[in-house]
């Protein structure tokens, strides 16, 4: 790769926010760090000096912020180099939280185009079912969240379902929001267009309302699979879950596991990241397909 | 293009090739227009002209009588037509012009059932607007071309008839026939964005006329086109008002183009809208661009002018 192609491509700048943040990143470890870590060399015999110090606060078995390397290093051990099949390993736990995801994101985004159809389609739904959805959104999850894991286990539903329903719960509503413009995106020459040739609303609806509300969709989507992952955290924080990123970051905590709850993140911040681009490639796929100008 | 007698086919074929050796380096946009008029001439569809004759009943085909409209808006109401009497005969053109805001194309929508109006009567094709809607009656192109993106062109003509239910031979067929007609045959496959506005609008006129209405609505067609392309195209849709013989309601605020188009222009003034002289316009058939500088062509169009002053339409 040339000096040209570095500058022009998008290496150079990505390069240089990982430096700056990983500057930032190390300095922060050595600030955070350092107090417990002088006393601990109080404690010893020996006299110490600054670089003792800087070592020690990189190192620490149980830091208040672990380095990117420990947190690395911890990735690399829980991931590559742990059974696949094995609850230790990270890809199994990240397995469980994107199953639960992925559920809860097909039943988020399936209710939230329902809601939207309805919305759209039907008078009293327009004036009646908004102002229920937008308070919806207003209670926190981390509250609602055990008491359906709990309401659900009584009944006997446990496992992914209760997740993908938390999941759900949050995500459809981006959909709705966004399906609700999609579908009413038309404008009014194309509607009267359809008028002329006096088409059922079926016929709007799968000829002209849903292609013109696909770039609409997939923003909405974008928004709503990331929403779901957390979704899908947060309900296995409350439900005493051993399995999944949620019970990874959980135990972590109880265990003061600050690097373990690192690389949960980093797990969690890559899933998302998948899921995301996912959602952009089909996004892709059916743009061209629709003719869509490049 | 079918039944066709293989004389006339070769005659146009070479005419078209004619056209097409003296346009040689015009490229694609510059040939493709001359190119349609070939096509259009050709289209004269002896059979189709008689099933329409046969099949038509009644000579009105619109009728309106003491018909208006008012508009409720937050400023109290507007009057956007009144008093309008008018009768539209079966294979007229006629068009309808005056300034912006003279409710031209509020009347031609009311024609559509787009609009309702507020008193009067108005009959389309011996029933109401709304029944002829039903019945599918009209074909209506709008001012923008109202193309579906992400349709193809040939799905965008056949757009109409899959809603209508033609089965999918009929309707590949009807898009080829009508596509050829304004002279886009080979872009089938293209979107709308890789077509210029002409085109694009072309494509739109060839779906109004897919599902083969009797009569054609058509809300300034060609007002976003630049002159030399709105030429081309007015004088294509001549070629096939002659040769289909349809009714075409017309709305336009080019003096030149009701005149040319026309065998009836409908002068129309604004606040109340309202219909100030009806002007016959009786040019040759067959004519061209070049009868624009007839002594005829400008006796007419003085006269709208004389009658769009009369509306007050030239007042500040």
């Amino acid at each position: 790769m040339t000096t040209k192609s570095l500058v022009a491509g998008r290496a150079l700048p990505l390069a240089t926010v990982l430096l700056f943040v990983g500057v930032l990143w190390y300095l922060g470890a050595i600030f955070l760090n350092a107090p417990r870590v002088r006393e601990q060399l109080d404690r010893g015999p020996q006299a110490w000096t600054t670089a003792d110090l800087i070592a020690g606060t990189w190192s620490m078995e149980r830091p208040v912020l672990p380095t990117p390397d420990q947190v690395l290093a911890e990735f690399w051990k829980t991931t590559a180099g742990t059974k696949i099949a094995s609850k230790r390993n990270l890809l199994y736990h990240a397995w469980i939280t994107a199953s639960a995801t992925g559920l809860g994101f097909i039943l988020g985004g399936l209710l939230g185009i329902g809601l939207a159809v309805g919305i759209v389609h039907v008078r009293t739904l327009d004036r009646s079912l908004m102002p229920w959805i937008i308070a919806s959104q207003t209670i926190p999850i981390l509250a609602i969240g055990p008491m359906i894991i709990i309401v659900l286990g009584n009944i006997g539903v446990t496992g992914v379902i209760p997740k993908a329903i938390i999941s759900g719960y949050l995500s459809f509503f981006p959909v709705t929001i966004g399906m609700v413009k999609g579908l009413r995106s038309p404008d009014p020459l194309q509607l009267d267009l359809m008028r002329t040739y006096n088409a059922s609303a079926s016929q709007v609806f799968r000829k002209l309302r849903w292609p013109s509300s696909m770039p609409f969709l997939f923003a909405s989507l974008k928004v709503s699979v990331a929403i779901s992952l957390i979704g899908a955290i947060v309900g296995e924080l409350p439900s005493g879950a051993t399995a999944g990123l949620g019970a990874r970051l959980l135990s972590g905590s109880y265990y003061g596991q600050t690097i373990q709850i690192w690389s949960a993140l980093l797990m969690a911040a890559l899933l998302g990241m998948a899921m995301v681009y996912g959602v952009g490639g089909i996004e892709r796929i059916a743009l061209r397909r629709m003719g869509t100008r490049p | 293009m079918a039944g066709l007698d293989p004389a006339i086919r070769n005659s146009a074929r070479s005419l078209d090739a004619r056209i097409k050796s003296g346009h040689d380096k015009g490229g694609e946009w510059s040939r493709r227009p001359v190119e349609g008029i070939g096509r259009w001439l050709l289209a004269a569809d002896v059979p189709e002209v008689q099933a329409v004759t046969e099949g038509s009943t009644a000579a009105t085909v619109v009728e309106i009588r003491d018909l208006s409209l008012v508009f409720q808006t937050g400023d109290g109401p507007v009057a956007a037509l009144a008093d309008i009497d008018l009768a539209i005969g079966r294979g007229e053109f006629v068009s309808f012009i005056g300034p912006s805001g003279c409710g031209k194309t509020t009347l031609l929508r009311v024609i559509a059932d787009l609009e309702q109006p507020t008193g009067g009567t108005i009959v389309v094709n011996g029933v109401s607007p709304n029944e002829a809607r039903l019945a599918r009656a009209y074909g209506y192109v709008f001012q923008a071309p109202a193309l579906y993106p992400w349709r193809n062109v040939a799905r965008n003509v056949t757009l109409p008839l899959e809603i209508i239910g033609f089965d999918p031979g009929l309707r590949a067929a009807r898009a080829a026939k009508y596509l050829a007609m304004v002279g886009l045959e080979g872009f089938e496959r293209k979107f709308p964005w890789q077509l210029s506005g002409g085109m694009q609008q072309r494509v739109s006129i060839a779906r109004a006329l897919g599902f083969e209405p009797d009569l054609l609505l058509m809300d300034e067609p060609f007002g976003a086109l630049d002159e030399i392309t709105r030429d081309r195209l007015n004088e294509q849709l001549l070629r096939l008002h002659e040769a289909t013989g349809k009714t075409v309601v017309f709305v336009t605020h080019s003096i030149a183009e009701a005149v040319f188009l026309s065998s009836r222009i409908v002068v129309m003034s604004p606040r109340p809208g309202r219909i100030v002289e009806t002007i016959d316009s009786d040019l040759a058939r067959g004519r061209t661009l070049d009868a624009r500088e007839s002594p005829r062509f400008l006796d007419i169009a003085h006269k709208v002018r004389a009658a769009l002053r009369a509306g007050h339409s030239y007042d500040d």
